[in-house]
């Protein structure tokens, strides 16, 4: 088992956030989590990150309790995450963005390889290497984000909502893109609104709500599951 | 034109010296939000023990001007330096997460223990620098002649300014330290040890306000206790004037608040010098609040 979540309490001062989730991922893995806003999926990534601390449970990476861990430390061992909202670091150039991902990485051969197939993946990023990050569109900053969290040569890569505000072509590119990172072997945890595509994507799926895990199964088992149609997917069960 | 050419180069200096304060402030404020109500104070710290260092180890006699010089600048540094990163560790980092407003008080309250203890070691009297080891020499530049100290202070603040810069914009560091100061967060998940980086901001500025110190108590020739009240809102206000936040902001503002006084006080009234700062101040508050380089802040301090 690659990540193990058990039994996670968090809490923003006294008000409880996630009541108690289980989740795994295995290696070589998409997962995808769904729910409504506020269910707290953001939560969980930010709580897998170091970002915030656990007030019960524990998370576990390759069998290591690492919810003590400050965040840079589970960077260091494969947990890159790409967060909500994008939040690139707009005065800075597209090219410090893709070296700072790499912060942690000391082989900088290992780091120029990186950063070519990024650039392979996201051709767009390398036309603009030497501009602000702040000045790329909404879709180009998604794609920046994806390709730091990549440059940090991850295990496995955590997506907080990486389609929020792209047009549906557009979220099709970066879908593709997703399928071809995890076929190199990187692992992914994909949150998502955008349930359809994320669980034509995904091998398996949660279904988060109010802090709380409601739903585990195959991806497809939650396609063709009518609860799940009728709250996320707009009604109309999907049966292709 | 002389005349003008003298208060120019006077107004360099000191304004180098505002720079290197408002550094300070600049970087603390950029990567916690927080203005270091005791960075004056780790100013005056530099003067004094610039003067001590002087005295008692006789650098220049024992090892040249220059050599003395620059071994007396590297020893302040480094001892503001670790001043600064004590000062992190007692005042700030028990309180980094509480409300602003603890931080602000613990602020004024290390500003108030560090000046008083300083009082309490050298007396409340002005100490005087020696002017025996000092150079009184002048440079002749195509006719022109500048006092040698203020041409030094000068250049070595504008050097210190350029490697700064350098160091902010060209290495893993520098570019981790402006990271930090964008998005903690976001930093954090590139896997940079935030506690490093605002250490790394403590260390810089302190070590920079305390060459500050040292140039005020080379320049002028005297330093006091309360001293870095005044050199400390005259930075603040040079940071706020560039954007505070922004390093070449502090750099430029610094220079700029410097030029104005000294030009102020030679042809509009000496007795401005002071009230000149702060008309500078409120002039930006009122015109231009996010300074000339930054952004807004108006609403943080
Ligand atoms: N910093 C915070 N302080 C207090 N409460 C918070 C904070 N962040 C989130 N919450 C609360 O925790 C709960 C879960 O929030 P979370 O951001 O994890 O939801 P989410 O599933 O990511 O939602 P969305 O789809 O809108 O992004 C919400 O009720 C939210 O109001
Ligand atoms: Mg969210």
């Amino acid at each position: 088992m690659l990540l193990e979540v058990k039994n996670l309490h968090v809490r923003y001062g006294n008000v409880a956030a996630l009541h108690g989730i289980n989740l795994h991922v295995r290696q070589g893995e998409i997962i995808a989590i769904l729910g409504a806003n506020g269910a707290g999926k953001t939560t969980t990534l930010h709580t897998i990150s170091g970002l915030l601390r656990p007030a019960q449970g524990e998370i576990c990476f390759e069998s290591q309790p690492i919810h003590q861990l400050p965040a840079h430390r589970l960077v260091k061992m494969g947990i890159a995450q790409a967060p909500e909202g994008r939040r690139i670091f707009g005065t800075l150039t597209v090219r410090e963005n893709l070296n700072l991902g790499a912060f942690t990485c000391d082989d900088k051969a290992q780091v120029a390889k990186t950063q070519r197939w990024i650039y392979e993946l996201f051709p767009v990023l390398a036309q603009r290497h030497e501009q602000l990050a702040g000045t790329l569109s909404g879709g180009e900053q998604q794609m920046l984000a994806i390709g730091r969290a990549l440059m940090a040569h991850p295990r496995i890569l955590l997506l907080d909502e990486p389609s929020l505000g792209l047009a549906p072509l557009l979220v099709k590119a970066i879908f593709q893109t997703l399928w071809e990172i995890n076929t190199t072997g990187v692992t992914i945890v994909l949150v998502e609104q955008n349930a359809r595509a994320a669980l034509k994507l995904a091998h398996r799926g949660y279904v988060m709500e109010v802090g709380r895990i409601v739903l585990e199964d195959r991806a497809e088992a939650l396609l063709a599951n009518p609860e799940v149609c009728n709250a996320y997917l707009g009604g109309q069960a999907n049966r292709e | 034109m002389e005349e003008f050419i003298q208060q120019l180069t006077n107004g360099l200096a000191v304004g180098g010296i505002y720079a290197l304060i408002a550094l300070g402030y600049t970087m603390v404020y950029g990567v916690l939000k927080l203005i270091n109500f005791a960075h004056g104070d780790l100013f005056t710290y530099g003067a004094y023990l610039g003067l001590t260092l002087l005295t008692s180890l006789a650098l220049t006699d024992r090892l040249g001007f220059t050599l003395g010089m620059v071994v007396l600048v590297l020893m302040v540094m480094g001892l503001v330096a670790v001043l600064g990163a004590i000062l992190e560790r007692a005042a700030y980092r028990p309180l980094r997460e509480s409300p602003r407003l603890s931080a602000v008080v613990s602020a004024l309250g290390a500003s108030i223990f560090l000046q008083n203890a300083l009082m309490l070691i050298y007396g409340a009297r002005f100490q005087v620098y020696p002017d025996n080891i000092l150079p009184t020499a002048t440079l002749n530049i195509f006719g022109l002649y500048l006092p040698l100290m203020r041409v030094l202070i000068v250049l070595a603040s504008v050097l210190m300014m350029i490697v700064l810069y350098v160091f902010i914009q060209k290495t893993r560091i520098g570019t981790a330290i402006r990271a930090a100061a964008i998005d903690q967060g976001a930093a954090r998940l590139m896997g940079i040890d935030v506690n490093r980086v605002i250490l790394m901001v403590f260390l810089l500025g302190p070590a920079l306000g305390g060459i500050a110190g040292l140039m005020v108590g080379l320049y002028y020739g005297q330093v006091n206790f309360t001293m870095g009240w005044v050199y400390g809102m005259k930075a603040f206000t040079a940071a706020i004037l560039g954007g505070i936040g922004n390093i070449p902001g502090a750099m430029v503002g610094g220079l700029l608040l410097g030029v104005i006084e000294a030009l102020g006080a030679a042809y509009l009234s000496i007795a401005w010098k002071d009230a000149i700062a702060f008309c500078v101040l409120i002039l930006i508050l009122i015109i231009r609040p996010t300074g000339l380089l930054g952004e807004r802040v108006a609403d943080k301090i």
